[in-house]
């Protein structure tokens, strides 16, 4: 039995909380107006204890609401991106890989096959050291760790619709074979890997914190990531400089994989028994 | 035995090329940098004259174009030589004989747990697929899963080093606690907990989850359905039949999962401040050492080789009706 998305509660959870963060993510500078990292009170409020700074404030005194709200935008916008160009490479080398075929294929696979043995936190590392910190690098270094899998995926499916009726057709008509390839065959072969899509993004979101907790995420923007590792300095003080951005990174974290496995089910229609 | 060794052999040569890959993908990669290690260790000392700074670039083939300083590297490699570390001033080889071990008991412990642990409480939420154990397992692995492993190390640290006391807070054992034998096993098994908590809580989720689904998929099939048949009692169905056949996608994924492992290890390094083999990533990143980042790099996909391989041999112990050619015929 099939149940449609909107009548699961765990999707209905997740998609709320998803959407309230997108909501943040993008009305951020609305909601908290004004710099993130100004100086909004005495350092080291506790949260809930001035109606005016709920959350409190760090070291600095910075308003630890508004740095979580804007955090949120980093996070989101680093997710979905770096999901997002992994997804198209992965896609675009899977795709020509399945259908070239021979050597060509044999040499993609083997360059799929090197990125897969090194740790992708590792190149990441390395990707960020030498081009330094910044948005754009942060997204294309997550990429880097997170496209083989869609090339797989994507390289199985063209291996399997590569022989179809509507190939042999696509030629007959005279279609270059790139055509065929990207244009006929790559669109048939998204639904496996969008059904890894959440997975992807909530490892993004992951890798992303992990990053900017080493300190090397953007420095010119607010990170989760970032405000845990410099809460670790008041652990036995303030340890709630730490706990409150890793509970907003769980929430994020969850939420897309409630939302992705919900829709990966009732689209498959798989369901749990 | 032979056989056995033939097989391993055959496959580390099998994987050269793809080494060959990360080493000149990773070397391009780092060597485009703006700056090398002799400029991070001449502002270290303060500067230092054009002419020492060649010298310097001779000495350890930082010179020449691209494609003279990739040979020279290589050259070394081919040699067994992993080259000299610029920021600690000492040669590779040694500094990563002298971390590997601490990241190894990491991850292995890390590992050992999250399998042991994760196979046996997937079997407990996959031998009845919708009952409220499996759902409170189910549920618990999934929010589990999506606990960031540095975030959950650092609460464990408040919670059970600073606040309770009862573990300690960083390292890898006592300093110059002059303990020997058992008593600094146990020293650094204590120091050991947090972190492999940390870094195997992920895991220990992620093999539920897959035990879990091997299991319930079980249930419909043919040969749980024969096992019944036979009258066998429910207990050895569940075990025998249904979970050995779930635990091989679950060693699948540990082979898949040992890269993804390795990144992690290096975060909870940091946190806990295990001078292991992530930690000698980021001091290479900060000492701008390329050299000792690619040995790093290069190493760490090693492993994840020979990971993979230790896979692929229980896979063919585990699964008769795989030919890997060791252990059988």
């Amino acid at each position: 039995m099939t149940r449609p998305f909107l009548r699961r509660p765990e999707a209905l959870l997740g998609g709320a909380i998803l959407l309230a963060l997108i909501l943040i993510a993008g009305l951020a500078p609305l909601i908290a107006p004004g710099d993130p990292l100004a100086i909004a009170g005495r350092p080291l409020i506790p949260p809930f204890t001035d109606a005016g700074l709920p959350l409190g404030t760090d070291r600095l005194g910075r308003d630890l609401l508004a740095e979580l709200i804007h955090g949120a935008r980093t996070s989101v916008a680093v997710g979905l991106s770096a999901a997002l160009v992994a997804v198209f490479a992965g896609m675009t080398v899977g795709t020509a890989a399945g259908f070239a075929g021979g050597a060509i294929e044999a040499a993609l696979m083997r360059i799929v096959d090197a990125f897969q043995i090194v740790p992708g936190f590792l190149l990441a590392l390395a990707f960020v050291s030498v081009m330094g910190p910044s948005l754009w690098v942060v997204v294309l270094a997550i990429a880097l760790g997170a496209w083989t899998g869609p090339a797989r995926l994507a390289r199985a499916r063209v291996l399997s619709l590569r022989e179809s009726d509507f190939v042999a057709a696509a030629k007959v008509m005279g279609m270059s074979p790139a055509e065929i390839a990207f244009r006929q065959i790559m669109p048939l072969a998204l639904p496996p890997v969008l059904a890894v899509a959440s997975v992807i993004v909530a490892a993004a979101v992951l890798t992303e914190a992990a990053l900017s907790f080493l300190g090397l995420g953007d420095p010119n923007s607010v990170t989760w990531g970032a405000m845990i590792a410099e809460g670790r300095n008041q652990l036995r003080s303030a340890a709630y400089l730490s706990i409150i951005p890793g509970i907003a990174l769980v929430l994020t974290v969850i939420s897309t994989y409630l939302v992705g496995e919900a829709l990966t089910d009732s689209l498959t229609g798989r369901d749990k028994r | 035995m032979a056989r056995l060794g033939r097989v391993v052999l055959v496959r580390l040569a099998g994987s050269l090329p793809v080494l060959l890959i990360v080493l000149v993908g990773v070397f391009v990669l780092l060597d485009s940098a703006g700056g090398d290690a002799v400029d991070a260790y001449l502002l270290s000392m303060g500067g230092g004259d054009a002419q020492m700074a060649a010298e310097l670039r001779a000495r350890y083939g930082l010179d020449g174009s691209v494609l003279n300083r990739l040979l020279f590297t290589l050259g070394q490699y081919a040699r067994g030589d992993l080259g000299w570390s610029i920021a600690l001033n000492r040669p590779i080889g040694p500094v990563i004989a002298e971390r590997l071990p601490n990241t190894l008991w990491l991850m292995g412990s890390a590992t050992a747990l999250s399998f042991l642990l994760g196979s046996a409480l997937g079997v407990l939420a996959g031998r009845r697929p919708g009952s409220v154990l499996d759902r409170v397992l189910s549920g618990g692995s999934l929010f589990l899963y999506s606990i960031p492993s540095f975030w959950l190390g650092l609460v464990l640290a408040v919670v059970f080093a600073v606040q309770l006391r009862w573990l300690p807070v960083s390292g890898i054992e006592t300093i110059a606690s002059g303990k020997a034998g058992l008593a600094r096993a146990a020293d650094i098994a204590r120091h050991l907990v947090l972190p492999v908590a940390a870094l195997g809580m992920i895991y220990l989720a992620l093999f539920l989850r897959i035990m879990r689904s091997g299991m319930a998929e079980a249930w419909g099939q043919d040969f749980t359905l024969a096992a019944r048949a036979r009258g066998l009692p429910d207990w050895r169905i569940t075990l025998n039949h249904a979970a050995r056949n779930a635990l091989l996608p679950l060693v699948t994924m540990l082979g898949l999962q040992s890269a993804a492992m390795l990144g992690g290890s290096v975060v909870i390094e940091s946190v806990f401040a295990i001078p292991g083999f992530g930690r000698l990533a980021q001091e290479a990143v900060a000492g701008r050492d390329a050299p000792l980042l690619l040995a790093v790099i290069l190493t760490s996909a090693l492993m994840v080789v020979i990971a993979n391989l230790l896979v692929d041999l229980a896979y063919g112990w585990l699964d008769p009706r795989v030919g890997s050619g060791a252990g059988h015929d």
